[in-house]
């Protein structure tokens, strides 16, 4: 295959920001309106990209919180040192308009098609995001598709969703581990997300299930090994890694 | 040999670059890396975006599959060191 | 037509720019971003050898203690990313090229620098010579990071800073221009950041 200079397609959209809403002291879910917004599906991610009056632009990537047929929304970490994450969870407000580009991805999408399979979600602090999406959908969809979240995340003060999540569906179990502050009397898992929680949590490989892993890539690698060495087949497992963030 | 490298992101990250060069979704599709055969999803490749262009490497051996620089408004692409990529 | 992102500046600094150090399209960072095309190695040092070839030949090759007995100069420079970031007043340790070209006989201007994960990049002996060039192993007092190009690398701050590489392992010395990396990517086969030479054709 050769190499040939390709002209940029016009892919870009103005949406505005309808309202944010901070769902922890470091992140935030943004809805947005896109005129024509032609849907999208669980899993995938949006394209977002800012300019500044001399014409400076950043691009950055953010998973779609929303299920297929709800209002749009992404959810957004602020990093540290970031350059965009900053502005969307500080600065920006309804009203304002940002570009964006989406929806984004055919790999990393679960559109509920099969009720058997069982599906393990692996969630590494933001990473939870595209899952939130999928469960969503699976409410609305009224699946009985048996579902595990395992999420990994600094402490409770940090799980996003945290009362969405209290309230999932029968055939939802959600197992959390807290890897470096546990609130008093916590019972629930403490410390990384490692092969002896995985053992304990994950659906037995015999089940076949389909699992998808997401957040920080450091996170997502440590996962990924742990499950291939536990015996789930590669095919099986989908990744998805973020940039920035730490494992949390 | 597996490419693990903690700083880089997949073809995920690429999706929206992907769908601006070929006009369709592509991380479902399967990359031949034209170094070592290995085969699998675009979204499973190891990729750099902070780097004078995007840079995607073979999961398997980390040769060079595809670099896009964007110069004066335009992508150029290079996609020799695939052996072929193939949408789903 | 994008609309203006309302109080967006990203991450550049806020002091203005000093017009007389910034190049053309330039931007001044007080941070020293990480940019790569692949893995961070990790060659041992032990392992380690900083050799310049011609035509499939070793002529000299030094190892990691042999380039630190090398005399060595400390070089404080502007550096500029064809990214569009600038950082003034970077400080190294490092060992001029002319140093180490001293030591080999040869008629070639132009250079290939190969290093460590496969980068290359062409650089034509004229501009590595002169004062002009170093191989780099201390930043800011303290060793070469790895993810900046540590333990050691090419450092000509006046052409664009892919020019300079990181994990060098040595020059190979050609009679005629070859393009490394990213100038047969798209990029300006020299790079001069003053004329603003980004991609090949500027």
């Amino acid at each position: 295959m050769a190499g040939t200079a390709v002209r940029g397609r016009l892919t870009w959209q103005v949406a505005t920001v309808d309202e944010v809403r901070e769902e922890t002291a470091s992140v935030r879910t943004i809805a947005l309106s896109v005129p024509d917004w032609a849907g999208h599906k669980a899993g995938q991610h949006l394209d977002v990209r800012l300019t500044a009056e001399d014409g400076y632009t950043a691009e950055r990537s953010y998973s779609i919180a929303s299920a297929p047929g709800e209002p749009l929304a992404i959810t957004v970490e602020r990093l540290d040192d970031g350059e965009v994450s900053p502005y969307l969870t500080e600065e920006l407000r309804a009203g304002d308009e940002i570009e964006i580009r989406g929806p984004i991805g055919g790999y990393f999408v679960w559109t509920g098609d099969n009720a058997a399979t069982p599906l393990l979600l692996v969630a590494g602090g933001s990473g939870v995001v595209p899952f939130r999406s999928m469960l969503r959908h699976r409410h609305n969809l009224g699946s009985e598709a048996p579902i595990r979240l395992l999420y990994s995340a600094r402490s409770l003060p940090d799980v996003i969703y945290r009362r969405e999540l209290e309230r999932a569906d029968a055939g939802v179990a959600i197992i959390y581990t807290l890897t470096r502050q546990q609130p008093p009397g916590w019972t629930g898992h403490a410390g990384r997300l490692d092969r002896r929680l995985l053992t304990e949590a994950a659906w037995p490989a015999e089940q076949d299930p389909l699992i998808f892993v997401c957040g920080p890539t450091p996170f997502v690698e440590a996962v990924a090994s742990g499950l291939t060495e536990l015996g789930y087949p590669a095919r099986r497992i989908k990744t998805e890694r973020f940039g920035g963030a730490e494992a949390p | 040999m597996t490419v693990r490298d903690e700083s880089a992101l997949d073809g995920n990250a690429i999706g929206g670059l992907l769908l601006e060069v070929f006009g369709t979704e592509m991380t479902a599709a399967v990359a031949v890396c034209g170094s070592c055969g290995a085969a699998g999803p675009m979204a499973e490749t190891v990729v750099y975006l902070r780097a004078p262009g995007t840079v995607v490497r073979c999961r398997a051996c980390a040769a060079v599959l595809m670099v896009v620089v964007r110069r004066h408004q335009q992508n150029c692409v290079d996609l020799l060191g695939l052996a072929a990529l193939e949408p789903v | 037509m994008s609309p203006i992102s309302r109080g967006f500046r990203g991450r550049r600094s806020e002091s203005p720019a000093d017009t007389a150090r910034t190049p053309p399209g330039q931007y001044l960072t007080s941070d020293f971003p990480v940019l790569s095309a692949g893995p961070t190695p990790h060659t041992p040092l032990r392992d380690w050898t900083f050799s310049i070839q011609q035509a499939g030949t070793d002529l000299r090759t030094w190892t990691w203690q042999e380039l630190l007995e090398l005399p060595a100069e400390e070089i404080t420079a502007d550096i500029h990313c064809v990214t569009r970031w600038s950082k003034l007043d970077t400080r190294w340790r490092a060992v001029p090229i002319d140093t180490l070209l001293a030591h080999v006989d040869h008629q070639a201007r132009f250079a290939l620098a190969f290093c460590d994960g496969g980068y290359t990049t062409n650089v034509p002996l004229a501009d590595l010579t002169g004062g002009q060039a170093w191989v780099a192993y201390e930043y800011d007092g303290r060793p070469l990071a790895p993810e900046h190009g540590g333990p050691a690398r090419l450092l000509v701050p006046h052409l664009y800073f892919w020019k300079s590489a990181k994990w060098v392992r040595g020059l190979d010395l050609l009679a005629a221009d070859e393009p490394g990396f990213w100038e047969r990517y798209g990029y300006h086969n020299y790079g001069d950041p003053w004329r603003e030479q980004r991609y090949a054709g500027d």
